[in-house]
């Protein structure tokens, strides 16, 4: 081997030295996901009812963490609906719908939850701040779909109605990583205040469905 | 009693159910241009620079020794190029937690001291919010440019990256649940999303703000912190490093837009 050959290899075996140093220097992405959970920890303080407990993640918070563009793998979004499927207590009496009157009330209520509010006033569902529901309601967000006629145009069935208590009670167990809280599985919500909210959905008189 | 009060007033009056939706919207969209009329974050300004040029602390001197990034005293522009890494500190930091380097470093204040009251309410000023208000007022029209050139500062920008879609809490939101997405809103209010350039260029400049709903100017520390507060989670401490992290990647993704703050929000 001459010189000059032995000098390009010098250079190439430095350089990818070099190259792996770089490497070595940016920490690969999951370390990077367990500091910032430590970070985040060390960086918030109890507050009212808001612990510090709020900040560890359950399987499906940690899997839905993505970062734009990305959709969790189909395989991971199976397991994530099946574990929260089982987390759904079914109404004991069978019945999932209650008084749409009152499920207006809680649909339109923001409070509950955050470290400002009573602990000891029930929690609303907020649902206006994301979905359109009775039409006369104009102030209403658009992260969720629109529910507007949600019974009349699923048809007024057991199905229907069982989905809806279901949907409101964990939300991933029916579509993996959605935007929509899991009301009854974190009790935010009770039994009877979802049954409520089901009624505003699925209840042939209330405004939602004419 | 100023336009905007007018024409906040003229809208609470009006009855949504006779308005139809695009009307409704219009007309907050004429209150909002009423509002930049005259935005009483002037005062607030013209406070802090009182606060910038002042000696005080148990030091009695000036902030105008403290650097902010572009030399000791220089405040012109300084706003549009943090957060950045500083070696006095070994820390990357904000506006705010420069600030409070600065009491602490140069004026004596206890850390406690200089960060007693970050914000402002009924009957209580917060002269860190006046301080914020004069030296982002400074940057008006300046482009926004974030470094990246220091290892902590990449950190910095990663880890706010990771916060930013960390999903948690009673609700299961993440920052990226209300701002991820282009044209969503809640209720009528529009959001932002931050995750595009161009949203974290039109929400990032626009920060410091006075918030006329709350009558007060409002820095980013305190707009995270209130993000926190209705994500349920519990309170985000100011100036701690997460809220740093989360700043890094918010104002390095609005880089080459030109700051236009102290805004007026509603």
């Amino acid at each position: 081997m001459s010189r000059r050959s032995l000098l390009l290899v010098a250079v190439a075996v430095l350089g990818l030295s070099r190259l792996l140093q770089g490497c070595a220097t940016a920490p690969p992405d999951s370390e990077v996901s367990a500091t910032a959970a430590a970070v985040l920890k060390s960086s918030f303080k109890d507050q009212g009812q808001a612990r510090l407990d709020r900040l560890d993640q359950d399987d499906t918070q940690k899997a839905c963490s993505l970062p734009a563009g990305k959709t969790v793998p189909k395989d991971v979004a199976g397991r994530i609906e099946q574990e929260n499927l089982a987390t759904i207590r079914w109404p004991a009496d069978g019945r999932y719908v209650g008084d749409w009157k009152n499920g207006e009330k809680i649909a339109q209520e923001g409070r509950g939850m955050q470290y400002s509010d009573d602990p000891k006033a029930a929690a609303g569902a907020n649902c206006y701040a994301c979905h359109q529901l009775a039409p006369q309601e104009l102030s209403f967000g658009t992260i969720g779909p629109s529910l507007y006629q949600f019974g009349k145009r699923r048809g007024y069935s057991d199905d229907t109605r069982k989905y809806a208590y279901g949907k409101i009670f964990n939300a991933e167990a029916y579509s993996a990583c959605t935007n929509m809280p899991r009301f009854g599985h974190k009790g935010i919500l009770t039994e009877a205040q979802i049954k409520d909210v089901v009624a505003l959905l699925v209840d042939p008189d209330s405004p939602v469905n004419k | 009693m100023s336009v905007p009060l007018i024409a906040l007033f003229a809208l609470a009056l009006l009855p949504a159910s006779v308005l139809a939706q695009g009307s409704a919207v219009d007309e907050i969209a004429k209150y909002r241009a009423a509002l930049q009329d005259g935005n009483p974050a002037e005062l607030w300004e013209a406070r802090g620079e009182g606060l910038w040029k002042s000696p005080r602390g148990p030091k009695n001197v000036s902030l105008e020794r403290c650097d902010l990034g572009l030399g000791p005293g220089v405040v012109k522009g300084a706003y549009a190029q943090l957060p950045k890494y500083f070696a006095d500190a070994d820390r990357v930091q904000d506006l705010e937690t420069r600030l409070v380097f600065c009491m602490v470093t140069f004026q004596g204040f206890t850390d406690a001291e200089a960060k007693k009251g970050p914000f402002g309410g009924p009957g209580r000023k917060s002269d860190l919010e006046a301080l914020v208000a004069y030296v982002a007022g400074q940057s008006r029209g300046v482009k926004m440019n974030v470094s990246q050139a220091h290892p902590r500062e990449q950190e910095a920008y990663r880890l706010g990256e990771k916060m930013f879609y960390y999903r948690g809490g009673t609700h299961d939101f993440a920052c990226a649940t209300c701002h991820g997405d282009d044209g969503k809103r809640i209720r009528l209010q529009d959001l932002p999303n931050l995750s595009s350039t161009e949203g974290a260029r039109k929400a990032y400049t626009t920060w410091p703000a006075y918030r006329v709903s709350q009558g007060e100017l409002r820095t980013f520390q305190w707009r995270l912190n209130d993000c926190f507060r209705q994500q349920r989670f519990p309170e985000l401490v100011y100036a701690s490093d997460a809220s740093i992290a989360l700043t890094m990647f918010l104002a390095r993704n609005a880089n080459g837009a030109a700051f236009d703050a102290p805004a007026i929000k509603r």
